[in-house]
């Protein structure tokens, strides 16, 4: 420590007093570190308070009641009486999410099961770039796509206009299939690795390790995989619109036109002026899926709990 | 003797890991491998069930017969074969399930279906294995709240249960604590009353506690294969002196 040496900046040495390079150094790190922190906690906090804020607006100052917009039937806002009956909007997000997430989920786990016990190597190097390229195309393709495709395969098939709840669901459920599948080839491969050497040892298959010891393992993880698909599935907006119809009524068969929450705010939000009641509704439609979204992040808190259990 | 080796050689893909191995294991006793990290008695431990099958990049040339059929003929499914083989590894690796289903997973893989049967294995393995007076009214809690040494007494239950002829145990005491270890040891002289089993250790006062005979290996050979007394009293081979007395390993 008395050697005579200079540090790198040619400075002089031992003079790492109580202002010593390293504490300024700590502390500048820890000062960058806590202002990230800080941004993104006031960040959250502004959009909870600020979508609240104009959400609640309709309930306590503007005469809607709870009720009616959550179970009533008929959206009219610029009707007289004005009525804003959200179920039928409801509805929709979530049975085209729910019937997404129906798709996806055996897919995506038995890809995730190809990817990790079947055929590793060609999993690691060709499936999971390309289900990686499919989380990145943008939404708006996917809508572009189901228009094209799904829909008049729909229609050739089945009655009605091809559009609607399951010409959505089905463009939903490719959009979430790499959520679905990521996550699920993450857990099964960080299932420690004796597990399958002891049921090999016991004499079982492959197949009998996969479904008897691997997916019951791993069905914690998988399921929040599938979770979180129906989490971006509910927000996902553009895609569902250009190919559900749009139609503000609660359907009767998976080929009748419907709409969804998501879709509604954007159709509307640019035609009605800050501040207005139909405006503020909307916004009372915003917060409802917020509080979606946080109930689908506390149901993987849940999962995960009992993963790690 | 159950099991016989003849001119075994293992290749992971270039490196020569087993060279012309040569040997005969009896029936119902203690025949322990002993020897260096590296020296290849995991490798023919594995082969003897061919776990090894599972590694990619593994050839095999020779012959491994289990009372006179050979093991890596096609016409001998590995499945059945791991039926009568059964192993114990290096790290207890019971299953996130319950005792019970933990005990009940090879029976059940093996087409037991029904309960009083399961019940009568499960009870009976978990005897054997001198698990049954810790666990006998927790069986549906998870084997993960199990202490270590238990965990391994359950996973030599969980082989018992499909009934074995041999037992391979693959360095199981080696991440255990010193009391766990001496009740698998005695365990293991018990056992051997009626399955037959070869073990792996790199405790060689454990080989001499415990085993009946005891092979010598070193890079991927057999130097000496003996009665344990023998070996250990009265080696043939220098290297075999060298080692046992500490002088290297």
């Amino acid at each position: 420590m008395n050697l005579p040496v200079t540090n790198k900046q040619g400075g002089p040495p031992g003079k790492s007093g109580k202002w010593g390079k390293h504490v300024i150094e700590e502390a500048r790190g820890r000062a960058f570190v806590y202002f990230c922190v800080l941004l993104m906690v006031v960040t959250i906090f502004s959009i909870v308070f600020f979508i609240a804020s104009r959400g609640l607006t309709p309930f306590i100052s503007q005469g809607v009641s709870v009720k009616d917009m959550l179970f009533g039937l008929k959206w009219k806002p610029e009707g007289n009486p004005p009525l804003f009956g959200a179920l039928p909007f409801l509805f929709g997000s979530f049975v085209t999410s729910v019937l997404a997430a129906l798709i996806a989920a055996p897919l995506g786990f038995c890809a995730s099961i190809f990817m990790t016990e079947i055929m590793p190597k060609f999993g690691r190097t060709a499936l999971q770039p390309a289900i990686e390229l499919l989380a990145g195309i943008p939404s708006v393709v996917y809508g572009f796509v189901g228009l094209s495709v799904v829909v008049p395969f729909l229609r050739d098939v089945f009655p009605g206009q091809g559009i609607g709840i399951l010409a959505g669901a089905i463009v939903l459920s490719v959009m979430i299939l790499p959520t679905v599948t990521t996550i699920g080839t993450d857990a099964l491969r960080s299932l420690p690795s004796g597990l399958k050497e002891g049921s090999y040892a016991l004499g079982a298959t492959r197949w009998q390790t996969i479904y008897r010891l691997i997916l019951p393992t791993a069905l914690p993880s998988l399921l929040t995989g599938v979770v979180l698909g129906i989490a971006r599935a509910f927000g996902e907006a553009l895609a569902v619109q250009m190919v559900i119809g749009n139609a503000p009524h609660i359907p009767r068969s998976l080929f009748e036109s419907a709409t969804t929450l998501t879709s509604i705010i954007t159709l509307e939000m640019g035609n009605t002026t800050s501040g207005s009641l139909h405006n503020n509704a909307l916004w009372s439609l915003a917060l409802i899926l917020l509080l979606m979204t946080f109930l689908f992040v506390f149901v993987v808190r849940m999962l995960e709990r009992r993963v790690k259990r | 003797m159950i099991i016989e080796i003849e001119k075994l050689h293992l290749f992971y893909t270039e490196f020569h890991a087993l060279k012309d191995v040569n040997l005969s294991i009896p029936e119902k006793s203690v025949t322990a491998f002993i020897g260096p990290s590296g020296c290849g008695k995991s490798t023919l431990l594995r082969t003897l069930n061919r776990m090894n099958d599972t590694i990619p990049g593994v050839r095999i040339e020779g012959k491994v017969e289990l009372q006179g059929k050979d093991i890596y003929s096609s016409e001998l499914e590995v499945e059945y074969l791991r039926k009568r083989v059964g192993m114990v590894f290096q790290q207890p690796n019971p299953f996130p399930k319950s005792i019970y289903d933990n005990v009940a997973y090879g029976p059940r893989l093996h087409g037991v279906g029904k309960k009083s049967e399961l019940d009568a294995i499960v009870e009976k393995s978990l005897r054997s294995a001198s698990l049954w007076n810790e666990v006998k009214d927790v069986l549906k809690k998870s084997a993960w709240s199990l202490s270590g040494g238990q965990q391994q007494r359950l996973c030599i239950a969980r082989a018992l249960a499909i009934e074995p002829e041999i037992l391979l145990m693959d360095e199981s005491t080696s991440a255990l604590d010193p009391i766990s270890t001496t009740k698998i040891e005695e365990l293991t002289r018990e056992l051997c009353r009626n399955y037959t089993i070869v073990m792996v250790t790199h405790n060689m006062h454990q080989a001499a506690r415990i085993s009946d005979r005891t092979v010598f290996f070193l890079n991927g050979e057999v130097v000496e294969s003996a009665d344990t007394q023998m070996l250990f009293s009265n080696p043939v081979d220098q290297r075999t002196e060298d080692y046992i007395s500490g002088r290297f390993g």
